[in-house]
């Protein structure tokens, strides 16, 4: 996984509540046995006028103008600002793989599902958790100041803003040492078998019938 | 200390605590599909790992299968290479699969329980969303991501923080003709759809024990869509009767030393809870969807709402895109909305008992000389599993089905979310038993209303919503 240290990136705004994440990745696409290539088809429906299927070039399809993430202005961006309850829904994964291909290595909003935040740790993207309020004020200058760019600091746990304003921000501990050194948690798991060894034996004599079949 | 269920549950399967606060958590069963596994073994492949407990697993394909004629195999290549690769994957790990063609095959929330696979006490995962489902067995269940199913295939253990606790507690008789499914929207719809973000759900009180092991799972299935995970209710004995004599059930001594553990595995007097929430059960009334989350939700009585009342310029400008997408007006009373298609199924509501509260409404149809509407294109309804089907067929329901104008389809996910052929086309408007009524979640430009089964098949005759409530004989308790 890549690590994530700092960010320094273009915002760009999703003004609305509760994105779920057939939103974010249309079913069509869950098709894929592959974990690359999902960024043409984030958020397709929003995206496009026309209908996407998977395998399909995107790049002559006709774009929705009314789109936010079709604004020029907006290009190359890596933070998404969002609003409340962002990645409910359906579990993919495809969710932040299509984000992250998309080129989004930061997501700012209020609050967020849980399995899509879970998700976005596995995958190098740092969700953060703003108040409301706070919140609210950058989707004003983001769409106020054209070129608009927040740093943010994983080891410091700091938003910053163009006019130098800094914003903490509260990361689970154990999340945040993961991501800040791209660790893979199934190697980390390992590290622990024979810790699992033993809990299986104990399980065994206590309840043994979860080992029957 | 008095513990809650959701404490007793993860206690028994912590496998070692960092002093963060994060532990490892071991898993006991895990369910596999074929849309999020492929990239999970493909992980494993590359990383030359093996399997932690190939015997904890049990896969199926659900979501890309076809509902019509299987003879014929899958149409849509991308499709069919999807179903394809978790036989070979199942093959290769040496995993039980029950494919395409077995009669086992289901949607894996429905063939779990079914199975006796899903035990009260364990821990279940899956990589979807609505393994909440099998909470309604008192085990701990929630939906995991790809890679974390990779590393439950690799070390049968998952990095977890502990949730915090809620309890809703539900109690009353719920009147002739709402269901579960009603009672999970009218929870939704109070507490809306991030309500239980960050909280493992325990659902309690008179009216959750009057409940059936299906209706309890309807319940668990949705706790999802309240934002929770985890959704639970505490193991009784209609949940041990429920588990008795299935395939993977255990057997003989072991039955018994598990049924006297299970009948510990309720939340103690006086356990706390972070949150506690109560509803009136006998307050409940059929509920309908009418916009593109399903908290959008009001009872069949109710009118569509307006803008103009939201409570914030955030949700204002929600219900506004809502009703846009959904091509509805303020002001519209629900039983004024007419339907293109119906939707009977999914991992919500196929079980036999929400076929059978559907075929009471088929049967009472025709009993008036009525069938499905004219104006509706489609009703389908769509077993949860072949056993599911196999019952129904047993005890006739296809032929009620069938005789009042519906298909009657083969076992999968289907138009819960459209990754088969059976979709709305844009602008179609869809009384459906699912869980979600997302954008495009039935298919691009569809319109999703959820409902129960009997609420959906009683639209599906009238073209249009109507309270089963009024319609005699055609609701069952």
């Amino acid at each position: 996984m890549k690590p994530f240290t700092t960010l320094q990136g273009l915002v760009a705004p999703l003004d609305r509540a509760n994105v779920d994440t057939d939103a974010i990745i249309p079913k069509q696409f869950l098709k894929s046995i592959k974990r690359s290539g999902f960024g043409p088809n984030a958020f397709d429906e929003w995206r496009y006028l026309d209908r996407g299927e998977p395998d399909r070039d995107c790049s002559a399809r006709p774009l929705n103008p009314d789109f936010v993430l079709n604004q020029a202005r907006y290009r190359g961006a890596s933070i998404l600002l969002a609003r409340e309850n962002f990645g409910c829904g359906s579990s993919r994964e495809h969710a932040p793989w299509a984000l992250e291909d998309f080129g989004f290595r930061a997501i700012i909003a209020p609050s967020f599902a849980d399995i899509f935040f879970n998700n976005c740790f596995k995958n190098g993207i740092l969700p953060i958790v703003l108040a409301a309020d706070v919140v609210d004020r950058l989707f004003r200058e983001t769409e106020a100041q054209e070129g608009y760019r927040l740093t943010i600091d994983l080891a410091a746990q700091t938003v910053t803003t163009p006019a130098g304003e800094v914003i903490r921000f509260a990361v689970d501990g154990e999340s945040k040492h993961r991501l800040f050194n791209g660790l893979d948690d199934i190697g980390l798991t390992l590290l622990h078998t024979d810790r699992i060894k033993a809990y299986e034996e104990r399980r065994r004599a206590e309840a043994a019938w979860l080992f029957q079949a | 200390m008095a513990r809650t269920l959701y404490d007793k549950l993860w206690d028994a399967h912590v496998v070692h605590q960092e002093e963060n606060g994060t532990a490892l958590i071991y898993i006991d069963r895990h369910l596999v599909h074929e849309v999020t596994s492929p990239q999970a073994f493909e992980g494993l492949k590359l990383a030359g790992r093996r399997l932690w407990q190939a015997k904890t697993v049990l896969a199926t394909p659900d979501h890309n299968v076809p509902t019509t004629d299987r003879a014929a195999g899958i149409v849509d290549p991308v499709s069919r290479t999807q179903v394809e690769t978790l036989d070979a994957n199942c093959a290769e790990f040496g995993l039980n699969e029950f494919r395409m063609d077995d009669s086992r095959q289901g949607i894996v929330h429905v063939i779990g329980p079914e199975q006796g696979f899903t035990l009260p006490g364990a821990t279940l995962v899956c990589g979807d969303s609505h393994t909440s489902t099998h909470g309604a067995f008192a085990a701990l269940a929630f939906g995991i991501g790809t890679s974390e199913v990779e590393q439950v295939l690799a070390t049968q253990c998952l990095w977890q923080k502990k949730s915090k606790s809620m309890l809703v507690n539900v109690n009353g008789d719920l009147p002739l003709g709402v269901t579960a499914k009603d009672l999970a929207l009218a929870i939704i719809g109070r507490i809306g759809t991030a309500g239980g973000n960050g909280y493992a759900i325990e659902f309690g009180g008179s009216t959750i024990r009057a409940l059936s092991m299906e209706g309890r799972m309807t319940l668990c299935n949705m706790a999802i869509e309240a934002g929770a995970r985890a959704g639970m209710v505490a193991a009784d004995e209609k949940t041990i009767a429920y588990v008795e004599g299935r395939p993977q059930a255990p057997k003989g001594v072991h039955w018994q030393q598990a049924v006297a553990y299970w009948r510990s595995l309720h939340s103690d007097d006086g356990a706390p809870f972070d949150a506690v929430l109560e509803f009136d059960g006998a307050a409940i009334k059929p509920q309908v969807t009418w916009g593109t989350s399903p908290e959008m939700v009001l009872s069949v009585e109710d009118r569509v709402p307006n803008p103009a009342d939201a409570p914030s310029a955030v949700k204002k400008a929600d219900w506004e895109r809502a009703l846009a997408y959904m091509g509805l007006a303020a002001g519209t009373p629900i039983g004024e909305i007419s339907i293109d298609k119906a939707f009977i199924g999914s991992c919500t509501n196929s079980r036999i008992e929400d076929l059978r509260e559907a075929a009471a409404v088929a049967r009472w149809a025709v009993s008036q000389g009525r069938r499905v509407a004219d104006t509706v294109r489609l009703a389908i309804v769509v077993p949860g599993s072949g056993l599911v089907k196999a019952q129904a067929e047993a005890e006739g329901l296809d032929q009620d089905f069938r005789a009042a104008g519906f298909e009657w389809r083969e076992p999968g996910c289907s138009m819960c979310l459209a990754m088969n052929a059976d979709r709305l086309e844009p602008g179609e408007r869809c009384a459906s038993t699912s869980n979600r009524n997302f954008e495009g979640r039935q298919g691009q430009g569809g319109r999703t209303h959820l409902v129960s089964p009997a609420m959906a098949a009683a639209a599906a005759v009238f073209g249009h919503f109507v309270d089963i409530r009024g319609l005699h004989g055609a609701a069952q308790r």
